[in-house]
């Protein structure tokens, strides 16, 4: 395969599933690593031609926080029954998320290369569990992530075990009524072992998503549902931290939500809050652009 | 259907009849087979749990309810939410039994089953009351659509028994089985036929219950009983009908059906409880036009490609030419 641009400009990574025990990263390392992944999923989206960058930069910092600091995790061991389950519904930001599993060691660095490039290449457009270690659903479609986080954390529950199941949802995606029909079981069913978080950054594919379909006050509605709910800057991985690592079934019965507010696109200035990124083709002119502004970490 | 054919008259029926069982008056019935084989099975295999969405009592599901409390969730009107929450379980080493009426599986949680279970073929078995005409509750309630929409759906095991017998050996027979599973529910108080016929349910297998040299029911369902009461009512008329039934839409026994319906090149009769459109008569044909099987005649006894009417059952069946009056009525016609 020829040595393109984008994988030139490919920051180093670490070996497939690294022996060494994990230390949770320093806030200084985590922020390096939320820019190596919009790196990454620039140039991913460079060798496929095009991408969902909006969404997936929304996220780039829940994603970080998640697998560098808070989810226990084998990346030896992806199926490691003890391990906290992540569910990654909004799947059509696949490339945020194997950007995570790869530097944190699940997969193979250079499937990174082949995102979507040609049929049967590993990092499909989606995230698949039959062909990704450490995707723990497929997604895709949108909606089914917290339904089965549900299933997940019930099952958590009936075996005694002391796992989380995280669930990240896009805004858009909570139109779906089966995100609602979740809801109301996982209050039921006291689920204090799920922790479901909104990347709320406000823009679906055909506008505005409050003009697309109003949700209102989301953390009001959340708590109507019986969760205990929370709202948060999701850029500020220090404000992130201590919402997502609650411990594990701390009794107070409830299901988690986070709210997490964030810009489509954040990290590219041309790119935030537009639109028109929600997915689109990217030029080699804007590529250089890109890496260009992501030199230096978000503040 | 053919205003020409007497329908023998019948009692006033009243709107229980909507609901009531298949079973004809004086049959041979055994109440909840499907709620007593799950508990039953689930004393030995811990791995079982039980959901529905608010028709435990309806999927006969309350039996397993009472008898493993602490196995059994309910999770509302909310199909999608049964079968995800169903693939969670699964995905964590549990085998739910998730109920529900069919039409709702098949038309509403669609791309739940589809992609959250098929997909990752997860050991998830939907269980589903009401396949195709057993109520009178109308279109809504009818699934008379099922098996054409879930054929199509790859990794999808699809059962559809007779009887009491068929549904107590089957439930043991899906959870051996490693994948998901759609059996269609006969519930309440369900008929008793296959006993006498030293019947045995094995997944993927169809069963040849009687021969007869002058034609050949294929059926699956309570058609199989349809099928069965036919053969003996064309008896007397010296008209010797086989019966094979299929208990196993998908994977379909290929096999077992190219023999028979090559035999004799008697007349070929498919007889289901669902659309005459994507059923299980046009498996049949496709396979046996695929094989180069060319039985004498082919015909296919199912509901029409309409939304059916509401009312009494019997008088339904009648009307839909699923009776076994009017079954052997139609097979005669044909010979």
């Amino acid at each position: 395969m020829a040595v393109t641009p984008a994988m030139s400009a490919m920051p180093a990574t670490p070996s497939y599933a690294a022996a060494m025990p994990f230390v949770p990263l320093s806030m200084v390392q985590l922020r390096e690593m939320a820019r190596i992944n919009r790196v990454d999923c620039t140039n991913m989206y460079m060798a496929a031609g095009n991408g969902h960058f909006g969404s997936s930069f929304s996220c780039v910092e829940i994603l970080t926080a998640l697998y560098f600091s808070v989810m226990r995790v084998d990346p030896a061991n992806p199926d490691w029954a003890d391990r906290d389950r992540h569910i990654f519904s909004k799947g059509h930001a696949a490339p945020t998320l194997y950007s995570s599993l790869i530097r944190r060691g699940f997969m193979p660095a250079e499937w990174m290369h082949e995102f979507e490039t040609e049929v049967g290449v590993k990092l499909m457009t989606h995230p698949s569990r039959r062909y990704q270690p450490g995707v723990d659903v497929s997604t895709g479609a949108l909606g089914h992530g917290l339904s089965i986080g549900v299933g997940m954390a019930l099952a958590g529950k009936m075996d005694r075990k002391d796992y989380r199941v995280f669930v990240l949802l896009g805004d858009g995606e909570i139109n779906e009524g089966s995100v609602w029909e979740a809801a109301m079981s996982a209050a039921k069913y006291k689920l204090d072992n799920l922790v479901a978080i909104v990347d709320r950054n406000g823009l679906c594919v055909d506008g505005r998503a409050e003009d697309v379909m109003p949700m209102g006050p989301l953390k009001q509605r959340w708590e109507a549902f019986g969760w205990e709910t929370f709202e948060v800057d999701g850029h500020d991985i220090p404000a992130l931290l201590p919402l997502l690592d609650v411990l594990r079934n701390q009794g107070n019965a409830k299901p988690r939500m986070i709210i997490a507010n964030t810009i489509k696109g954040k990290g590219v200035s041309f790119m935030e809050d537009v639109r028109g990124w929600h997915a689109d083709v990217i030029t080699p002119a804007q590529y250089a652009c890109v890496v260009d502004e992501l030199k230096e970490p978000l503040q | 259907m053919n205003d020409a054919i007497k329908i023998p008259a019948k009692p006033r029926l009243t709107t229980s009849a909507m609901i009531a069982s298949l079973a004809t008056e004086g049959q041979r019935t055994k109440p909840a087979p499907f709620g007593h084989a799950l508990a039953e099975l689930a004393e030995t295999r811990r791995d079982i749990v039980g959901m529905t969405a608010d028709l435990g009592k309806y999927t006969d599901l309350h039996i397993f309810a009472k008898a493993h409390p602490e196995r059994y969730f309910q999770m509302g009107m909310a199909e999608q939410l049964l079968i995800m929450a169903a693939a969670g379980m699964a995905k964590e080493g549990f085998m739910p039994f998730a109920t529900t009426y069919a039409v709702f599986a098949a038309r509403r949680a669609y791309d739940f089953l589809c992609l959250a279970v098929a997909e990752e073929n997860l050991n998830v078995k939907v269980v589903c009351a009401l396949p195709g005409l057993t109520t009178g509750y109308g279109p809504s309630h009818q699934a008379t659509d099922d098996l054409a929409i879930f054929r199509a759906m790859p990794n999808l095991t699809i059962v559809d028994p007779c009887d009491a017998l068929d549904i107590e050996q089957a439930v043991p027979a899906i959870a051996a089985h490693n994948g998901p599973v759609y059996m269609r529910l006969l519930r309440g108080n369900v008929p008793l036929v296959l006993d006498e016929y030293n019947y045995k349910f094995e997944l993927g297998k169809a069963k040849l219950l009687r021969d007869g040299g002058d034609a050949l029911i294929i059926s699956s369902g309570f058609m199989t009983m349809r099928a069965l009461e036919t053969a003996d009512i064309l008896r007397a008329d010296s008209v010797d009908v086989g019966v094979l039934h299929v208990p196993t839409i998908k994977p379909l026994d290929e096999e077992t059906i190219i023999r028979e319906a090559s035999r004799n090149g008697r007349m070929v009769i498919v007889a289901e409880n669902h659309s005459v459109i994507g059923g299980l008569g046009e498996a049949v044909a496709s396979l046996l036009m695929r094989s180069g099987v060319r039985p004498a005649a082919f015909h296919q006894i199912a509901l029409p490609d309409a939304f059916l009417d509401a009312g009494a059952l019997p008088t339904l069946h009648d009307r839909y030419g699923i009776s076994a009056e009017m079954m052997s009525t139609r097979v005669k016609s044909w010979l």
